[in-house]
């Protein structure tokens, strides 16, 4: 039976690799009913490096860069997985100033990332505004970090046993100074966001996720969260001493991109809580771990996994005894989370595919890897 | 009647605007005004290498150890080193460092044992050209020289 053009139903629709909506160079085919889409497949490896493959030709320091280069937004939290993973291998522990100092770098990049995220998001549905507002804040982040380690993006901050750098002079006023500041400013970008009918038309009840299906999907972190389950590494398996520190974990129910948003905003907020009582626990004393100059593990194999902003970081790391890792297998969350984009875009609007792969928080650096 | 009232008077939307406002404040201009002026670099900024003379003889520091070259991921550094039959010590002949590979993770600064690698706050290493970015001792010696413009 031939169709006639008012029956014929379904589109298919290309979106990307070079949408701006996609936050780098994702393409997703949409099956389109009129405006409605029956279907999504994501198609990943546009920036495909290889990054995995480079580890198993450097040494252990030497890979240390590279991870930086996977999820550039978190770059600090990638580099804190690494060397943890690392670490475990070596059995080694990082001296008590070197864990402190990497709790409040990494949160700082959890706060970045999370700013990042909103700029983005925000944009990605037409507010223009936050984006500059988030970036006028991560500034002061990235100039902490060219100030403590050199470098802004790829920061490259932490090495296998500890630190590389020392504090500089008049890093806790900076950081102390920062945490006053951010807690108002995320108070603007709510009085921007979180009351404004646009905002909340365009996200509430797009791209649900509930709980059962995040399990089922592995999705974590901020989608998690935002379904209800409170799950959160930092708590759940604690490492480089967060269980020292007090913070809650935001939570919401009803696991849509509203939610998620809110999730996050939240998280920026106890983020500064946990920076501010970092900044107490500084204590002088060592940075850097008992660690040979040419890092040779015993033949065996580790698994880290750390709460990036995104969700659960994971990295395993197999030696066969020699300078170089015999295989380093990075669990990138994003890339993960990125699964669930066909159960949250089916059944929505063509306009909502946007917001859901804005809302899910991917970097395709790490999605490609 | 609270929730109809903000939406009959777009509350919402004026209380965003309303910080937008508030920004419009010349005291709150916060973008650099490159060229114009120069940003401040932090002191441990990871930019353009350097290999260090020594202040008051001028000789290289470098004892062509070859330890930068072995530390870095991508292999760029390239030491050339001859022995002097005098002293019986390897000198320094040529050092090449391609620019165009390197990510400035500080790795080679960090294996240098006399400190004679360094990155520098220097930023402004674009070059029209591939090779201009492999640099050879005498660049790494002087420094890049960017334009710089007057307004
Ligand atoms: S900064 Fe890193 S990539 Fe560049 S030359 Fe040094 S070790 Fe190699
Ligand atoms: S490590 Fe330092 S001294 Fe050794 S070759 Fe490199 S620059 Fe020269």
């Amino acid at each position: 039976m031939a169709q006639t053009f008012l029956d014929s139903t379904e589109l298919v629709l290309n979106m990307g690799p070079q949408h701006p909506s996609t936050h780098g160079v994702l393409r997703v085919i949409l099956k389109l009913d009129g405006e409605k889409v029956t279907g999504t497949e994501c198609v990943v490896g546009y920036l495909h490096r290889g990054v995995e493959k480079i580890a198993e030709n450097r040494t252990y320091a030497q890979f240390a860069p590279y991870v930086d280069r996977m999820d550039y937004v978190a770059s600090v939290s990638n580099g804190l997985g690494y060397c943890l993973a690392v670490e475990k291998l070596l059995n080694v522990e990082a001296p008590p100033r070197a864990q402190v100092v990497r709790v409040i770098l990494t949160e700082l990049n959890r706060i970045a990332s999370h700013l990042i995220w909103l700029g983005t998001h925000a944009l990605d549905l037409g507010a223009i505004t936050p984006l500059f507002y988030v970036m006028r804040e991560r500034e002061d982040i990235l100039n902490i970090y060219e100030k403590y380690c050199g470098a802004r993006l790829t920061t490259h901050a932490f090495r296998i046993g500890g630190l590389q750098y020392d504090l500089y002079d008049g890093f806790e006023e900076e950081v102390k100074r920062f945490c006053d500041i951010i807690g108002p400013r995320v108070d603007e970008y709510e009085e921007l966001l979180t009351g404004n009918r646009i905002w909340i038309a365009r996200l509430t009840n797009v791209g649900v996720l509930n709980a059962e299906d995040c399990k089922a999907y592995g999705v974590t972190g901020p989608l998690l969260r935002a379904a209800g389950v409170k799950w959160d590494l930092r708590k759940a398996q604690p490492y480089s001493g967060y269980q020292h520190y007090d913070f809650e974990i935001p939570t919401r129910a009803n696991g849509d991109s509203y939610d998620r948003y809110i999730v996050r905003v939240q998280e920026m907020r106890q983020a500064v809580r946990i920076v501010r009582q970092a900044l107490d626990r500084i204590e002088p004393g060592p940075i850097m771990a008992k660690v040979a100059k040419v890092i040779k593990p015993p033949v065996g194999e580790a698994y880290v996994s750390i709460e990036a902003p995104k969700g659960e970081l994971g990295y395993f790391v197999v030696s066969d005894g020699s300078t170089q890792p015999y295989r380093v297998r990075v669990r990138p969350p994003s890339f993960i989370n990125l699964q669930a984009v066909d159960r949250m875009a089916r059944g929505s609007l063509i306009a909502d595919v946007c917001a859901i792969i804005g809302t899910i928080d991917i970097v395709l650096g790490e999605v490609d890897r | 009647m609270r929730r109809f009232l903000r939406t009959v008077f777009l509350i919402d939307l004026i209380e965003g605007l309303w910080v937008t406002f508030r920004t419009q404040h010349p005291r709150n201009i916060c973008t650099d005004q490159y060229p114009r002026e120069r940003p401040k670099i932090a002191e441990r900024f990871r930019g353009a290498p350097r290999l260090n003379n020594h202040p008051e003889t001028g000789e290289t520091l470098c004892i062509a150890c070859n330890l930068c070259a072995i530390a870095c991921p991508e292999a760029l550094i390239v030491v050339s080193s001859e022995r002097n039959e005098k002293t019986k010590r390897k000198e320094l002949t040529d050092f090449t460092y391609d620019l165009s590979r390197c990510m400035f993770c500080g790795l080679c600064e960090d294996a240098c044992p006399v400190d004679a690698l360094e990155l520098t706050q220097d930023f402004e290493i674009a070059s029209y050209t591939r090779d201009g970015l492999i640099w050879d001792r005498k660049m790494l010696e002087e420094g890049p020289r960017p334009a710089r413009y007057k307004f």
